[in-house]
């Protein structure tokens, strides 16, 4: 599958009430394309602290379902964080990776995922459940499930590499993002 | 104790506690200095607190992101090492987006003063903080707690920005 859709089977699997923390690179440009809304919070910058703000947002906002929505080289890069959810535990975090092996926004460039299997990361270090899809059909699938489960859940999907055309940029301000999403999120 | 310690030898842990709690902080997170073992002991102990031993100081300052956007008043405690991890999120993250933390950053290396490894964070650890534009003030002992933490929390109200407080030696220990 390609990463849009991905992107359409991640969007459908989300809740109106849902609160969505994008992390940097190509995903938050394509998620913003695929279905922007004021409950998704887009980070630009400081790759891999994605999962640490979902976190944070999980345990202040115990009621409300958080989604994580991560790429292989920004958890790669702030692994200590899955200890950190794998110890507190939050029941309302859901962590979706989409993996393509590579960093998409600075031209493909190679990461180890294919080495490292994130989801075996998640479970041992306290993650109450993990998926891994690597098809449309499974990632529905995989979602639909764990959704009823309690989390902290990672559901890892295998997508291509190589980036897709007519991608837009995020055209509100960092201030404007934190905002509306901050006003969401304390509903 | 591999440095001085100065001062009475009592600790402003618990007035620095209640001074937090008092202005209505309400997450805590962060990484330990031996500077503040004696405010990390009494979050760790307050169920209340639930205090969150992360384990890096920037994914601390992430927690703290999430927190304030879900309605929550952080502060997230670090040795000054650890400000050097956190650069780029304090200026990617927290300031670019106009949200706020209260960082209380111990002083290892105040004065070349201690092991070869804190020196020179001990002399850069201010001139960081003002390159970032993020205001501090040093916390001594024998003055009231309560004001500077509120100073800290009209800092952050006011500008959006996050605020530190420097600990040094015999503080909060």
């Amino acid at each position: 599958m390609n990463k849009l859709e991905a992107l359409k089977v991640f969007t459908a699997a989300v809740g109106k009430d849902d609160l969505v923390v994008c992390c940097n690179g190509m995903i938050g440009r394509e998620l913003y394309t695929t279905q922007d809304r004021p409950s998704n919070f887009y980070m630009i910058g400081s790759m891999g602290l994605g999962l640490s703000i979902g976190l944070g947002l999980a345990l202040a906002q115990p009621r409300k379902r958080i989604f994580v929505l991560d790429g292989d080289g920004n958890v790669l890069m702030g692994m200590n964080a899955l200890a950190s959810v794998g110890s507190e535990r939050p029941a309302n975090l859901v962590h979706v990776v989409l993996d393509n092996r590579s960093h998409a926004s600075t031209g493909g460039q190679r990461t180890i995922s294919g080495d490292v299997k994130l989801e075996s990361v998640a479970s041992a270090v306290g993650y109450r459940a993990t998926h891994r899809a690597d098809s449309v059909e499974s990632f529905e699938a995989s979602l639909r499930v764990a959704l009823v489960q309690p989390g902290p859940v990672m559901v890892l999907a295998l997508v291509d590499g190589g980036t897709v055309k007519g991608i837009g940029r995020v055209a509100e301000t960092p201030q404007e993002l934190a905002s509306r999403f901050a006003a969401e999120a304390r509903r | 104790m591999s440095h001085g310690s100065h001062g009475s030898g009592k600790s402003y842990a618990p007035e620095f506690v209640a001074a937090l709690k008092e202005a209505g902080f309400d997450f805590f997170a962060g990484v330990p200095c031996s500077l503040l073992k004696g405010l990390v002991s009494l979050l760790d102990a307050d169920p209340s607190a639930r205090y969150i031993s992360a384990t890096r100081e920037d994914s601390a300052i992430g927690m703290a992101f999430g927190a304030w956007l879900g309605g929550r008043l952080p502060m997230v405690l670090m040795q000054n090492s650890g400000l050097g991890v956190s650069v780029n999120a304090l200026a990617s993250l927290s300031t670019m987006y106009e949200v706020p933390a209260l960082l209380v950053i111990s002083w290892r290396g105040e004065g070349g003063n201690d092991a070869p490894e804190h020196i020179m964070m001990g002399e850069i650890m201010l001139p960081i903080l003002d390159l970032m534009k993020i205001q501090h003030r040093v916390l001594r002992a024998a003055e009231p707690m309560g004001p500077q933490v509120q100073w800290a929390k009209d800092v952050m109200l006011s500008t959006r920005q996050p605020a530190a407080l420097i600990v040094p030696a015999g503080v909060l220990e």
